[in-house]
């Protein structure tokens, strides 16, 4: 692109920034002190804006018309790589927290082994299992955090009102959230693309609104305090004589705790993704891929795709459900706040960023989106730099959305868009992601 | 020449009616599919074949008539009466398509279908486009996926056989080196042929192809009558076809019906077809039969 | 009798603010078919901007005439929300055009997310009150059990809609614009063959959808009086809602739609509980979609075999 040219649109593209910047940047709305809104002036903002819109549109225009184009076709992970990388990635996290604890102690590892580990492999976790869903079943689930929120809730209360333990509540919560997704999806997996994506919406915020509001039930707003935490299969994590430290000869620490949690959601993961890779071998995950490729052809075929939907919905909710008694009980607390649209969001997005139906995807995408935003909150020494009223974990949640829209932009069918076939005669080839529909459902 | 569609019809179809707002797509249609034979559906663009096609395959419901399929010999017309009374849906090898949902049609009355605009699974394999053709009977070797899911010995044996099935088929359409591509990867002739392929994959007693032979060249169309003639032959399966290739229709078709403006005007032997001046002169909109007969000709 | 009129009042006008988002809505899903979930957000950035205009008028112009401030209000924020949602489009739904159905799903919610936490970031979190504003009140009734009005807000809100909602129905029926936009929902390759200029249509499909959610937003900052950066989803999820409830696609579809569920959000929360006003109006919304798929007007989609 000739200079003049870029520097003609990149000055539009300023321009149209200031007038962005009014009146939200330029003027600020503060209470005062008899509680009155005040303005307070800031010129100086549209003119940053609009230098740095300028500027960067200017760059993004220089940069991309520079021949580029053919590296950004080719796959961003090699198929060598996409082969060997589950196995040495399973057999890394396997490794990762006695590393991190031999490395950084049991009070430096916390963090890494937490914020880190555990959190990603939560949203693994309902990546894989949205995946089935959106990615292999090609329904569009806008409310998938409802059944999360059902797994979470689950444990929570059988644990706290009957005494039950978690390894008796966490099959029961994925089965009370698959009955729930198959009560759900019976009425509605009629509806064909976005009418199903709203009604899942509208459940999802129906099951907020009830565990917000019913209070006998839920305890409302305040949640359920004090769960049971996770004991190694029946020994507290505690410090007490019969406690797992004691009975195996070690110091009490908290990592402990926090080390058996991440092994728990790994394996949880894990079962998810080897159930998943079965499945997708089987007629009814065949008949789930098929569905998002052509739901008449399927009907032409003899496939019940009610019963075939159905059965999506059903398992993508139980490993919501696994994933959300384990939340409850790594938590040891649950309130509604936990299970918003955002979440739903979030996930559907990990999938989406991921490539639809490519597991190693999505678990990119979750090591990306959710990896990221906790790096946004490690940068306090930007405080230094901005000034110390600066928050940077303000900005957490902007990037987020920002990240979202410029990854969609980057890679619009995701990290990993080929597909792996099911089944082959004489060599298995994996198939284009430009051949490969996305489903109406 | 016998009229098997007399004497030993499969399907039979009356007084079917299908009615979208106020047109009367297909209006009090009565005709028989004979078992074992090639049965061309023809008529002017608009005419109501494929509405005919989804009521018979179940993605319409029609307004009225009954559409009874007996899988294997002659059902006596008190037996069709009967289960129509009982207002269930099947009795010992006898359907009542209008009464079954479309997949249902292809499970249990074993019909299945084609697409005028080609419905594939473009992003899966053609082996595993007919390998999910086959999916009743995996389901069921499978445990509905259960047993499968612990590895269950049965099921592997039972894939086997849809793999082998599946190879008999790609052998048979000469897709067997293209095996592992995607489907939507193929030619357009061979994504005709890949779908009809597929359909056989579900063991139809009745193939219901919509204008098989759109777009393909002379050599392919050729090919295809080869294909539907050897899968009569072969397999035994009777075929219900819609086409506007007449060199088709002619050549290969035991039995044709005539549909104008949703009503049927003829039915018989191509030869009786080609003379009858009513089709003359309603397929091809002139009242000039000559020309027309040179054209049907 | 009196509260059942006072309530269909103030369901009236809950419901017109409803119908003006729910249009932005159901416009873009017709011309491009994506939800375009940034449109709440888009709302509430409208009632941010009107808020600042308003002071800035009342406070540095110190402008007295209140319906002259407000008719300025009025018009700046509908146009720069309208740059807004241009700019929106441009950056985040063009280059995607054309691509994966998801693909401009998940940019809008991206989007969606930005918008919420940038005016959270540059006009802070906490809420914002506005001065109370056309607060006469006209008796409707009165000697019953209490006496129903009907406030100046409240038959401004609802003539303020109706007319916008008449000037709109007059563009998308009776102009070149018009009829370039149903040109382009039916087919936009035969639009653009016919030389429909399609990206154009749908930057302007984007821009009156906004100046319609700033006369919502503006409306919403001076009938509740206050504004938080969290106001975005609620009434957004509720518009779209109503788009859907009315058949998305169908613009009288979408007034009705907004109507109805703001009706029945306000009648549920005066006879029943307003706890659970968004589980009724979410749950008539499923009920409705199980028996009535396409919505109230939307045309029934007929399956192509």
């Amino acid at each position: 692109m000739p200079i003049t040219r870029a520097l003609r649109e990149a000055a539009f593209a300023g321009l149209v920034a200031a007038g962005l910047a009014f009146p939200i940047l330029t003027l600020g709305t503060e209470l005062d002190q008899s509680n009155r809104l005040v303005l307070e002036q800031r010129w100086s903002w549209m003119a940053i804006s609009a230098a740095l819109v300028c500027v960067g549109r200017f760059l993004v225009l220089i940069l991309a018309s520079a021949p580029t184009h053919r590296v950004a076709r080719a796959p961003l992970v090699s198929p060598a790589l996409t082969r060997l990388l589950p196995s040495v990635s399973v057999m890394a996290l396997f490794l990762f927290p006695l590393v991190m604890l031999f490395w950084l102690g049991p009070q430096g590892s916390l963090k890494w082994i937490n914020n880190y580990g555990v959190q990603i492999l939560i949203y693994v976790m309902l990546g894989w299992g949205l995946n089935i869903v959106v990615g292999l079943a090609g329904l569009l689930d806008l409310g998938y955090v409802a059944f999360y929120a059902v797994g979470a809730y689950t444990y929570a209360l059988l644990s706290t009102q009957f005494g039950l333990s978690f390894w008796l509540c966490l099959p029961l919560a994925g089965l009370m959230a698959a009955s729930w997704g198959a009560m759900l999806g019976f009425p509605v997996l009629r509806l064909r693309g976005d009418y199903l994506a709203i009604v899942t919406l509208a459940f999802g915020e129906i099951v907020s609104a009830v565990l917000t509001n019913w209070t006998d039930f839920s305890n409302g707003k305040a949640g359920i305090m004090s769960i049971p935490r996770v004991t190694f299969f029946g020994l507290p994590f505690t410090a007490s004589e019969n406690g797992f430290a004691a009975t195996f000869g070690l110091e009490f620490q908290a990592i402990h705790r926090t080390i058996f949690l991440f092994y728990l959601i790994l394996v949880l993961a894990l079962i998810t993704h080897v159930v998943t890779l079965r499945l997708r071998r089987l007629p009814v995950g065949r008949a789930w891929e098929a569905l998002r490729e052509d739901e008449i052809a399927c009907r032409s075929l003899g496939i019940n795709t009610v019963n075939t939907k159905l059965t999506a919905f059903a398992l993508g909710a139980m490993f919501a459900g696994f994933a959300g008694s384990f939340f409850a009980v790594r938590q040891g607390f649950v309130n509604p706040d936990s299970f918003t649209f955002m979440e739903s969001a979030t996930i559907l997005a990990i999938v989406v960023l991921g490539g639809m139906g490519s597991q190693l995807g999505v678990a990119l995408a979750a090591v990306v989106m959710v990896g990221g935003t906790e790096v946004l909150r490690e940068l306090t020494f930007l405080k230094e730099i901005f000034g110390s009223s600066f928050d940077p974990s303000l900005y957490r949640m902007l990037l987020f959305g920002l990240a979202m829209v410029v990854m969609m932009i980057w890679r619009p069918r995701g990290l990993i868009s080929s597909r792996e076939p099911s089944v082959f005669l004489a060599q298995k080839k994996n198939v284009s992601g430009a051949l490969v529909q996305e489903g109406h459902g | 020449m016998t009229r098997r569609w007399l004497d030993a019809p499969l399907l039979t179809i009356e007084h079917l009616t299908m009615r979208f707002g106020g047109l009367t797509a297909v209006n009090d249609v009565s005709f028989t599919v004979g078992r074992g034979d090639i049965t061309a559906l023809i008529g002017p663009n608009g005419a109501g074949k494929t509405t005919l096609f989804n009521c018979i395959t179940g993605f319409y419901k029609p307004l009225q008539g009954r559409l009874a399929l007996a899988r294997e010999g002659v059902a006596p017309v008190q037996d069709v009466d009967a289960l129509t009374r009982s207002g269930s849906r099947h009795k010992d090898g006898l359907y009542l398509l209008e009464r079954m949902p479309d997949f249902e049609i292809t499970r249990d009355a074993h019909v299945a279908r084609t697409f005028q605009n080609i419905r594939l699974f473009s992003g899966m394999t053609v082996l595993e486009n007919l390998v999910v053709a086959q999916h009743n009977v995996l389901m069921r070797a499978s445990g509905l996926s259960l047993l499968g899911l612990i590895g269950w010995p049965r099921f592997h044996a039972a894939e086997q056989r849809a793999i082998d099935k599946a190879r008999f088929w790609l052998d048979k359409i000469g897709l067997t080196d293209r095996a592992d591509d995607p489907a939507g990867a193929l030619p357009y002739g061979a994504q005709r042929r890949l779908e009809i392929a597929r359909a056989m994959c579900t063991d139809p007693v009745l193939l219901c192809l919509d204008e098989p032979a759109a777009g393909l060249n002379p050599r392919e169309s050729a090919e295809l009558n080869d294909l539907l003639l050897s899968i009569r032959a072969e397999q035994g399966t009777s075929i219900l076809l819609i086409e506007h290739d007449m060199s088709v229709v002619m050549k290969i078709s035991d039995h044709v019906v005539v549909l104008d403006y949703g009503r049927l005007i003829a039915d018989g032997t191509p030869d009786e077809i080609r003379h009858d001046p009513r089709v003359i002169a309603a397929y091809l909109g002139v009242e000039d039969a000559d020309e027309a007969a040179g054209v049907l000709a | 009798m009196e509260n059942f009129l006072q309530q269909l009042i103030n369901g009236v006008t809950l419901g017109s603010i409803y119908g003006l988002i729910a249009i932005g809505y159901t416009m873009v899903f017709g011309i491009i078919g994506m939800v375009n979930f940034a449109h709440g957000d888009v709302f509430m950035l409208s009632a941010f901007i009107a808020l600042i205009v308003f002071l800035a008028l009342t406070q540095l112009l110190g402008l007295t005439s209140l319906g002259l401030v407000f008719l300025i209000v009025l018009i700046c924020a509908m146009a720069l929300t309208a740059l807004w949602n241009w700019a929106i489009e441009r950056v985040a739904y063009r280059p995607l055009r054309g691509s994966f159905r998801l693909a401009p799903l998940i940019s809008a919610i991206g989007m969606s997310i930005f918008l919420a936490n940038f005016v959270q970031v540059v006009q802070g979190p906490r809420n914002k009150p506005v001065p109370p504003m056309f607060t006469d009140v006209i008796q409707v009734t009165s000697g019953g059990a209490f006496d129903v009005t009907l406030s100046y807000k409240q038959i401004l809100i609802v003539s303020v809609t109706g007319i916008l909602l008449l000037a709109f129905w007059f563009l998308v029926q009776k102009t070149a614009l018009g009829r370039a936009q149903r040109a382009c929902e039916q087919d936009r390759t035969m639009a653009a063959l016919l030389g429909v200029d399609v990206d154009r249509t749908i930057s302007l499909t984007f821009i009156i959808g906004a100046a319609l959610a700033a006369v919502a937003g503006t409306l919403y900052m001076m009938y509740y009086g206050v504004v938080n950066f969290s106001d975005g989803f609620t009434p957004g999820v509720k518009a779209f809602t109503a788009a859907v409830l009315g058949g998305i696609g169908s613009l009288p579809g979408a007034v009705i739609g907004g109507l109805l569920i703001g009706l029945i959000e306000t009648f549920w929360s005066a006879y029943f509980s307003s706890d659970y006003k968004d589980v009724a109006a979410f749950s008539i919304l499923i009920v409705t979609l199980i028996f009535m798929p396409s919505g109230l007007l939307g045309r029934p989609e007929v399956e192509k075999v």
